[in-house]
């Protein structure tokens, strides 16, 4: 196909269907293949459905998807992080699900825990799996169950109150929701934590004995390190979000920044308040701007609800801006992602939907490979790289310096830059002055360098210095601490809370009335697909994922080098292996109800008994039945959301494995 | 001669591999062929104590190793060609690839694993420390890539002078069989037992 059929009929494509269904039919799905740039493909396409009508939002994504929900109502937004050089200054590091050894979280991250532990930092590596964290950084590894972070959370609380560590003046001052005198007006008094802790309405005391049998941490290393935690001052509890991509991962989120008010943690230098833990100093201007008429809102994770059943969907799951949809999403771009198969839960059930052309009727893709979710494409676009175009990169995920991304050769072969395919498109449309503006990339990138210097940062070099030196560092006297304002002057800055103070205790999650499973303080609730749930009579492991350090999610999985260096394969524990005949090496078959697939088997004492886990992001490569041959784990996890942030739950699920 | 030499921090490795994969795309190699390697360790057991509890004694830690450029190479004597040589000048030990005849005799003379077979060119190779970036000015490129700054290379008795004496840590052959120019600051489960 030449690229005027293929602008031709997404032109006519996009007006059809916009025209047949209403622009609520037009969802741009969630992608990170190209994302944090000033003009990717993703807004691109935004853009252009925002000129002709307008297209369907979505909110919030699949990384920290409950924690972006849960943390705002503890203490009103998610910047709960402070800079990572303010960790020279902590005593005792907790990394509680987080492995900066195997992804990125800010490329000077790991520099800066290197210099902590040099300071003399004692740091605790919390995880189901013995990473490779935990053997560059770790003074000890504490191996845990999946889905039961927050049993462990409640009875460090217990032992903290009970021993009297916690930092009554801290709670008193800044929180709401400690113990019976600091409950919002019409709240009974056994709804606090302390009382909750004390089991004082439910009758289960939360302590170590009591946490033991859940997350398998004995009660003696829960002592020890909530002791530790509490008198270290400054200490730093830092959340990973993978313990969050679970059924109840608001808990997590809370639970943690719960711990780090109990011990007073919060606002000082070296210590940290948990919670989803962004924080942002070094900004820059993005000049590629557009505003969709309209305003109806998804959670991402909910996009295949909005195919199948849209027009029933309703505040309940999370849809926002208007009471109803008109119309089921009907046209989908899918830009330089792999989201729409691979990335998204349940595989198989993505497929039938995606299959029946009656459902969406017109898919656009553009990538630089073949991916599973390009095969679902009706007009695949081979998109460019980075080498290929103008932008200016920023740092994932957080970090004091951007990139100026010089393009160094012209598009290979016929292939395009988005933007420069939806300006043609636009067009096409009649908008196409409106879509650029008169602008190019290489344009667009020196309106945000000038402007960044005039708005936001007088020391910003001019376009022509930061293209010569590449990389410009935002230079900084002091680290940034999360919060500092207001735990210094909490008068004229107040949390962005309703109460003003950190909302320990929220009554807005209160009066949402589903306290079984919304609960207005955090709370371990026992997980399905859990280690509590029945069904693990039938499938007995607990299965669970993480990034890998040879690719991106999915990026780069099609990269012999680095399958070498990394194999796709599953761990499992000697002995849960031993007791399946399993042997390092073997293929092995790994099923649940909604799916099966086979895998290479790595038998490893770095995992926990009871646990199993597959690195997040293989391809999916059926064979000619249909199942897996690579091990992509979107095959074996679930479409049901959390119960608040309607996010992923994609590290719960329960499974067995066999011999293939 | 000033003898050059390896350090490794392995104390500070995290098994990422940007250093073999660096190698790999500095020197061209397919896979199945490492010039630097990065080995994993892993041991220990679980026990589930009545109260429930798991208690665990798990070891694990990453070593990046590629040829120690010995005192008294293996490798050099076990060629029937004569095609690996030891510089007069730097030590830096390097397979000639137009001499080789690919016997394979190299690859199991050395401990270290450091000659690679290359099935398609019937010929082995192996690190020669980056001599022609060395050359210009430049660090061998495993030592620019790591992340860690784990790699450090230099004349081996200022690296010993500086780090140490440990150029054998636990699972590695013996350092008495070529005297390996390499300086280890081990990770804490990789120390040899005294
Ligand atoms: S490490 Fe092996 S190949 Fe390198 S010099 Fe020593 S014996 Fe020879
Ligand atoms: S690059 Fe550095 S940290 Fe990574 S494996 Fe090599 S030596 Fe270790």
């Amino acid at each position: 196909m030449s690229w005027d059929e293929a602008i031709d009929t997404i032109a006519a494509e996009v007006k059809r269907i916009g025209e047949q269904y209403g622009p609520e039919s037009r969802y741009v799905n969630y992608a990170s293949g190209q994302s944090w740039g000033l003009h990717g493909g993703k807004n691109a396409a935004r853009k252009l459905l925002a000129l002709t009508g307008g297209y369907l939002n979505y909110r919030n994504d699949y990384s920290s998807g409950a924690g972006n929900v849960a943390t705002p109502y503890t203490y009103g937004t998610n910047n709960s992080g402070s800079s990572f050089d303010s960790l020279l200054h902590s005593k005792y590091i907790i990394l509680w699900g987080q492995n900066p050894s195997e992804m990125i979280f800010s490329t000077p991250y790991r520099e800066y825990l290197m210099q902590a532990k040099k300071n003399g930092a004692k740091i605790i590596v919390i995880d189901p799996r013995y990473t490779d964290t935990a053997i560059a950084f770790a003074d000890e590894w504490i191996p845990i169950l999946p889905t039961t972070d927050n049993a462990m959370m409640d009875a460090m609380g217990y032992v903290i109150v009970t021993e009297n560590l916690h930092d009554q003046a801290f709670l008193d001052q800044y929180c709401i929701g400690f113990d019976g005198n600091h409950l919002p007006k019409g709240v009974l008094k056994e709804e606090s934590i302390k009382s909750y802790l004390l089991g004082e309405k439910d009758g289960v005391v939360k302590t170590p004995e009591w946490a033991e049998k859940i997350c398998r941490v004995p009660a003696e290393k829960i002592r020890e390190i909530a002791r530790e935690y509490a008198k270290a001052k400054p200490a730093a509890l830092i959340q990973g979000w993978a313990a969050q991509r679970q059924a109840y991962g608001e808990q997590f989120m809370r639970g943690g920044a719960q711990l780090a008010c109990l011990t007073g943690n919060v606002g000082k230098l070296g210590g940290w308040a948990a919670g989803t833990g962004y924080w942002s100093r070094s900004d820059i201007v993005y000049p590629f701007s557009y505003d969709n008429p309209i305003k109806a809102s998804i959670p991402c994770f909910l996009w295949t609800k909005a195919v199948e059943q849209g027009t029933e969907m309703t505040v309940e799951d999370g849809l926002q801006g208007t009471d109803k949809l008109s119309t089921n999403i009907k046209c989908i771009f899918n830009m330089a992602g792999n989201m729409l198969i691979n990335q998204h839960s349940d595989i198989n059930k993505t497929i039938k939907l995606l299959e029946d052309e009656s459902k969406v009727e017109f898919i656009v893709v553009s990538d630089l490979f073949m991916t599973p979710s390009a095969k679902f494409a009706d007009i695949l676009l081979p998109g460019t790289t980075f080498f290929e175009r103008y932008d200016i990169g920023v740092p994932w995920c957080f970090g004091d310096y951007v990139v100026f991304g010089d393009k160094t050769i012209d598009p290979l072969y016929e292939c395009r830059d988005e933007y420069d395919v939806f300006a043609e498109l636009a067009g096409k449309l009649g908008v196409k002055e409106k879509f650029t503006e008169g602008k190019t990339t290489l344009d667009l990138v020196r309106e945000s360098v000038e402007r960044t210097k005039k708005e936001l940062d007088p020391n910003f070099p001019t376009f022509e210095e930061f293209r010569k030196m590449g990389v410009y560092h935002f230079k900084f006297d002091a680290p940034l601490v999360g919060f500092k304002e207001q735990i210094d002057d909490l008068q004229n800055h107040p949390f962005e809370t309703p109460s003003g103070k950190i909302e320990l205790f929220s009554k807005a999650l209160w009066d949402m009335n589903r306290h079984d499973e919304i609960p207005a303080i955090a709370k371990y609730i026992p997980s399905w697909e859990g280690p509590e749930d029945p069904l693990n009579e039938k499938f007995p492991l607990q299965l669970i994922s993480w990034h890998y350090k040879r690719r991106c999610h999915s990026t780069y999985d099609n990269q012999p080098w680095l399958e070498e260096v990394a194999k796709q394969e599953i761990w499992i524990n000697p002995k849960d292996a031993e007791k399946r005949g399993i042997s390092d090496g073997d293929r092995v078959q790994v099923m649940n109800d909604r799916g099966s697939l086979n895998i290479f088997v790595k038998v490893t004492p770095r995992i926990i008994p009871g646990v199993v886990g597959i690195p997040q992001g293989a391809w999916y490569t059926p064979d000619k039945a249909g199942l897996d041959q690579r091990g992509s784990i979107n095959v074996l996890t679930s479409q049901r959301p959390t119960p608040l942030a309607k996010a992923n739950p994609q590290l719960t699920n329960l499974v067995e494995v066999k011999k293939a | 001669m000033v003898q050059l030499g390896f350090y490794i921090n392995q104390s500070l490795c995290t098994g990422c591999k940007a250093c073999s994969v660096s190698c790999k795309d500095k020197n061209n190699l397919h896979v199945g062929i490492n010039f630097r390697r990065v080995y994993s360790f892993e041991e220990g057991n679980f026990i589930q104590q009545p109260s429930s509890g798991i208690v665990q004694n798990v070891k694990a830690f990453y070593f990046s190793i590629a040829c120690n450029h010995c005192a008294q190479p293996k490798c050099t004597q076990s060629c029937p060609v004569g095609a690996i040589s030891k510089d007069k000048d730097n030590g830096v030990v390097t397979i000639d690839q137009e001499v080789c005849q690919g016997t394979q005799l190299c690859v199991k003379a050395c401990p270290y694993g450091a000659p690679q077979y290359n099935k398609k060119v019937f010929k082995s190779d192996k690190c020669d420390f980056c001599i022609d970036l060395q050359e210009k000015g430049e660090e061998p490129v495993c030592v620019s890539t790591c992340p860690m700054r784990a790699i450090e290379y230099g004349p081996i008795r200022e690296l010993r002078k500086k780090y140490g004496n440990v150029s054998q840590i636990k699972g590695m052959p013996s350092d008495s069989l070529t005297h390996p120019n390499i300086v280890i600051t081990p990770h804490r489960d990789a120390k040899m037992i005294q």
